[in-house]
């Protein structure tokens, strides 16, 4: 029932709620729980069992009472502040990711001096002393308001009230409230989960030093029927009385093993409750006198041995005697919330006179204080109650879990000795609440059960509490998830309804359907242009690199398997590059741009990589080169033109043009200034125009006015790749997959013989010189039009199917032709080069499709296009 | 989220690096000297020990410089050098 | 020295908030080198050099920044200045281009993304580094006291980070 007067909550606002679809009234400064518990609401019945059960504690210890409130599920009914309208279902133990989580939740990195969690009675002391200092000081309460366990001590809020005002002078001190420290990580950095109205915010703090001002948490005494509602710690009951003003019985037992429940206890009489306090301790307490003024019973040496009652406790079992109640207000003692201590790597060692954990030797620049350091009143421990009748299947450890110390005995029984066995073995632990007041009574049951003299010891990990995946994912999600990075010319490709691709964070047009298109006709239409016209592709993707110094060719030479000293200014030359294990790493054409300058380009997706690679070479190895590595991938935009009318169209904007195959000139296009190179990667006639980024979708929609005439025809990477595989050239990533050698592309021009190179030794390897190893070649698949998928396994003809099928290799890259009017493919295939003219079989989950092993050039073998 | 000091840039997030293996791992001045074993062993063959564990990290997204530190491998506490 | 034909990475975008913009077309040359004749900032500062702002990028790598147009007047001076010394100088302008972010939200906006200490008594007006802002790699340097920030980002990267510097500044205005 709710009191008349006192608490810290606003009688002026009450708000409305339901749980279940039952309206209830409560008052800003509620809990869902406190509210609940004043209009007499239980929670959900238990998890596996069904037994009705009521809210046992008043903050996230709490293990029964979950209840979903919008897309939020599990959250305990203590940790949600009563809002007017909130519309709440209890859960038996499980939530439901219901609807999409629409709440606003975002993330902030901070940095501190000191971070002081918890903001008690110690966390309080502590942020306002290294506030004075004038320290960046950070304090995270997971409460809507400081205080901790004060807010349940009226007669100290006097008090708080003045170290809140003095806090919020200094100018270096950040208070976050609603702010739950979840996880503290390596090198002090530590995650807060802070709820927000709508939604929430992640904080990542590092932190100079920090102040665990945690708490405690209190145990429950197992007994029989412990789990019957009315059955609370006592703490919380005081919590309830003096911050809620809600008393959750009227004739109260308060059953304890030290002295603190008689705060509790004192705190009910004062209310007009009827207490009797059972004291487990055979010798008094000196607190019991002030119990017995006040009109209180106190029994020492006495226990609560069961409960009876239905679904509400109504009376309990004292050994043999009875009593009628309707609140049993529970102490065995106090946990120290050590969590974020043992997270952080710190140790921790039992404690006997507390029957508890408590930190030991910390491991990072952290420190506990109060409570969580163990500052608690002694306590007898006393980790199981037997029953009269002998049974322990009502003994719940773990409410959440419906475990009991039955199961705990099955699981010793069973022969488990260690509490991570016994755990999963019983689930304990395992809940919302990861055992916050099951756990040491569990590892105290443990130790009886084994006959062992103390609990044994646990670690804790992140979270504290359990994390919604929405303040988690924060704003990264939608377009926020990851860059989708564009070149200088994407605006003009989406205008043009082209159809894109990832590659790396790229975004790339895959095809341009012109209106009712399909893809393989949009493909074929852009290998056409390009064979037979002029086709034009934004390749401002590749990556550069600039290298600059007198030592850039020797530098050169030994990153690539051929060699680039003695390429003569004003030439390009096309490369390969391996790791050190010899498989292929990277290709792509290199230009000298000047004596000591080179320009190379990468394949779009490792652009960063290479230009890694380069650097650990230049820095790690050979620091007396003198070559300089810039990246100049966006510096420029790269325009390809490619077909037997490029020419044409180059020549329409271009001031010069490159004399040769293989040659560049600086130039200008357009009016701007240009660089033009007659690189090819089709086979077809064609010219790269680089401009820089800015001048990138002018001098593009230039070409594109230029070619007009000529049905210049967009397109995108998949025509280029179709374009490229039909003269075999491999792309790195998709032709190759960190196992094959430039020898297995059957690329042994590209391998100098005389150099050295990155890589080379591994070429001799045995196992890297293998005849039998996977090889590059071509497939024709018997039937013209039937299209291989690549990834296919390849397999001999009238090979078994029956695992393990012996695989030759697979298929890298398969496409329809235009230009060969039929299907083909690259694969990787074992000894693929002694297998020239056989058949081979690609096993399908519908049919097999039969291919006849080729070179892998399919088109224009001689090389006679190149120059138009 | 470690924090990690670039002898050049000063303490940044482990994010910001990338992590380059064992160091003081040469590269051999003549590969063809070596046998298939010897130049086995140099590309393929690493320690991985419990506890102090000297490694390259490179600052990727920062000044690309390569450096040398000993990171306990138990406690991730990281001792750089340039 | 800008014409009509150029066209910035974040041309046509419109900035939410009011205290962000881009400033487009800055000429930005990559100087790397061992010794120089002329003083140069040292780490994660920013100095000066004949009028442009020269930013610490690495112990051998700079990048000199001035107006739009300027980069063939400070590749020339850079030569120049290095004679025979070498070293490598080119022309990254259109590599990236510059967001400013200012006012007193803009040390919040930041802190969403950008995982340094941005405060004013660890990383103030003259400050330089490269960094991380959200998912994407920056140059970030402190302008004034305001503060104002200026986010050097690449071009493919800028849409991006408009979108997310939009999104992040949602709640300040
Ligand atoms: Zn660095």
């Amino acid at each position: 029932m709710r009191l008349p007067s006192g608490g810290r909550i606003d009688r002026t606002t009450p708000l409305t709620f339901t749980v279940d679809g039952v309206t209830h009234t409560g008052y800003r400064g509620d809990t869902l729980a406190s509210a609940m518990l004043a209009n007499n609401v239980l929670a959900g019945p238990s998890i596996h069992l069904g037994r009705p059960r009521g809210i046992v504690a008043a903050g996230v210890e709490e293990p029964n009472a979950l209840v979903q409130v919008g897309p939020e599920p599990m959250l305990p009914a203590t940790t949600v502040e009563l809002t007017d309208g909130i519309e709440a279902t209890t859960l038996s133990g499980r939530g439901r990711l219901a609807t999409p989580n629409d709440g606003y939740f975002d993330k902030t990195y901070a940095h501190c001096d000191v971070l002081v969690v918890g903001g008690g009675r110690a966390g309080l002391a502590a942020a306002v002393e290294a506030g004075r200092s004038g320290a960046r000081v950070f304090l995270a309460d997971e409460q809507p308001e400081l205080g901790g366990s004060l807010l349940s001590t009226p007669d100290t809020w006097e008090w708080l009230d003045t170290v809140v005002a003095e806090l919020a002078s200094f100018p270096e001190t950040r208070v976050l409230t609603r702010a739950t420290v979840f996880g503290y990580y390596d090198h002090n950095y530590l995650s807060i989960a802070q709820r927000r109205p709508g939604g929430g915010r992640l904080w990542h703090v590092r932190a100079g030093r920090v102040v665990l001002a945690t708490g405690a948490h209190e145990r429950p005494l197992v007994f029989a029927g412990n789990d019957r509602p009315g059955v609370m710690l006592a703490g919380a009951v005081r919590t309830y009385l003096n911050r809620y003003a809600v008393r959750p019985g009227r004739r109260a037992v308060v059953c304890t093993n030290n002295d603190s429940a008689y705060a509790t206890a004192l705190d009910l009489l004062e209310s007009g409750a009827e207490v009797l306090v059972a004291d487990v301790r055979d010798e008094e307490s000196a607190l019991a006198a002030l119990v017995r003024s006040a009109g209180g019973e106190v029994r020492a040496g006495t226990t609560v041995t069961g409960t009876t009652g239905s679904p509400w406790v109504t009376s309990v079992s004292l050994g043999s005697e009875t009593a009628d109640c309707d609140l049993v207000a529970v102490s065995g003692g106090w946990n120290p919330v050590v969590h974020l201590h043992s997270q952080a790597g710190g140790t921790l060692r039992y404690d006997d006179a507390t029957a508890a954990f408590v930190p030991d030797v910390a491991r990072q620049a952290h420190v506990s204080v109060g409570s969580a350091n163990g500052e608690l009143d002694p306590v007898h421990p006393l980790w199981t109650i037997p029953a009269a009748d002998g049974s322990w299947d009502t003994h719940f450890v773990d409410q959440q879990r419906d475990a009991t110390v039955a199961d705990v005995l099955r699981a010793t029984g069973a022969g488990m000795r260690s509490a991570e066995h016994v755990k999963r073995y019983t689930t304990i632990g395992t809940a919302h609440d990861q055992g916050k007041t099951a756990g040491v009574n569990t590892l105290g049951v443990i130790a009886e059960a084994l006959g062992a003299g103390t609990p044994g010891p646990t670690t804790y990990r992140p979270p504290y509490t359990p994390v919604p995946f929405a303040l988690l994912a924060g704003r990264d999600r939608g377009a926020l998830l990851d860059p989708a990075r564009v070149t200088p010319i994407h605006a003009w490709h989406v205008a043009r309804g082209a159809e894109f691709e990832n590659v790396g964070q790229w975004r790339r047009p895959w095809y341009y359907p012109l209106p009712g298109e399909t893809m393989t006709e949009a493909v074929l239409r852009e290998c056409r242009a390009a064979r037979e016209g002029v086709g034009v592709q934004d390749a401002s993707t590749l990556g550069k690199i600039e290298l600059v110094g007198p030592d850039a060719g020797e530098f050169l030479n030994r990153m690539y398997t051929n060699a680039f000293a003695k390429l003569p200014v004003g030439t390009a030359r096309y490369g390969m590059m391996c790791t050190a294990d010899g498989m292929v790493f990277d290709d792509g054409v290199v230009l000298r741009l000047a004596e000591d300058r080179y320009l190379a380009t990468t394949t779009t997706g490792n652009a960063a990589a290479v230009l890694d690679h380069f650097e650990e070479w230049l820095q790690t190895e050979w620091p007396d080169l003198r070559v300089h590595c810039t990246s100049v991938t966006e510096q420029w935009a790269t325009i390809a033109v490619v077909g037997p009318l490029s020419g044409r169209v180059v020549g329409a904007l271009a001031a010069d043009l490159p004399p040769k195959f293989m040659a560049f000139v600086d130039t200008t296009v357009h009016g701007v200034p240009a660089r033009v190179a007659r690189i090819s990667f089709s086979g077809e006639l064609a010219y790269e125009v680089n401009v820089a980024g800015w001048h990138g979708l002018a001098v593009w929609e230039a070409v594109m006015a230029a070619g007009e005439e000529f049905g210049i025809t967009p397109y995108g990477t998949e025509t280029m790749h179709v374009l490229r595989a039909e003269k075999g050239y491999p792309i790195v990533g998709q032709d190759t997959d960190g196992t094959v050698t430039p020898l297995d592309l059957g690329m042994d021009w590209i391998v100098s013989k005389r150099k050295s190179f990155v890589g080379k030794r591994s070429l001799r390897r045995p196992d890297t010189a293998r005849p039998d190893r996977k090889q590059l070649v071509g497939l024709l698949p018997v039937d013209p039009d039937d299209l291989l998928p690549e990834g296919a396994q390849l397999v001999a003809p009238d090979t078994p199917l029956d695992p393990p099928v012996p695989m030759l290799g697979h298929v890298t890259s398969s496409y329809r032709s235009a230009a060969l009017g039929r299907t083909f493919a690259l694969a990787l295939l074992r000894s693929g080069r002694d297998r020239l003219g056989q058949v081979v079989h690609a096993p399908l989950a519908d049919r097999t499709i039969a291919a006849i092993v080729t070179e892998p050039v399919f088109y224009d073998p001689e090389g006679t296009r190149r120059d138009g | 989220m470690l924090l990690i000091r670039c002898p050049w840039c000063g303490p940044r997030n482990e994010v910001e690096f990338s992590y380059g293996g064992a160091a003081d791992v040469v590269y051999p001045p003549d590969p063809d000297a070596l046998s298939d074993a010897e130049w086995g062993e140099y590309v393929f063959v690493r320690d991985n020990p419990r506890g102090p564990f000297a490694e390259r990290w490179v600052h990727t997204a920062g000044c690309r410089r390569w450096f040398r530190a000993v990171r306990n491998t138990v406690t991730h506490e990281f001792r750089e050098e340039s | 020295m800008t014409d009509d034909l150029m066209r910035s990475p974040l041309a046509g975008v419109t900035f939410t908030a009011p205290f962000v913009r881009e400033l487009p077309f800055l000429a930005m040359v990559n100087l790397r080198v061992g010794t120089f004749p002329h003083p140069l900032p040292g780490p994660n500062r920013v100095g000066t050099l004949d009028g442009r702002d020269v930013l610490w990028l690495g112990p051998d790598e700079w990048l000199v920044v001035g107006p739009p147009g300027d980069a063939p007047a400070i590749e020339t001076l850079l030569h120049q200045a290095l004679g025979d010394t070498h070293g490598s100088v080119v022309d990254v302008s259109a590599n990236r281009t510059t967001l400013a972010v200012s006012g007193p939200h803009a040390r919040d906006t930041l802190a969403k993304g950008c995982p340094l200490d941005l405060h004013p008594s660890v990383f103030g007006p003259g400050h330089c580094a490269q960094t991380l802002l959200a998912r994407a790699q920056v140059v970030l340097r402190q302008v004034d006291a305001d503060p104002t920030y200026h986010v050097l980002v690449r071009g493919s990267f800028a849409p991006y980070l408009a979108e997310w510097l939009a999104d992040a500044t949602r709640e300040f205005w």
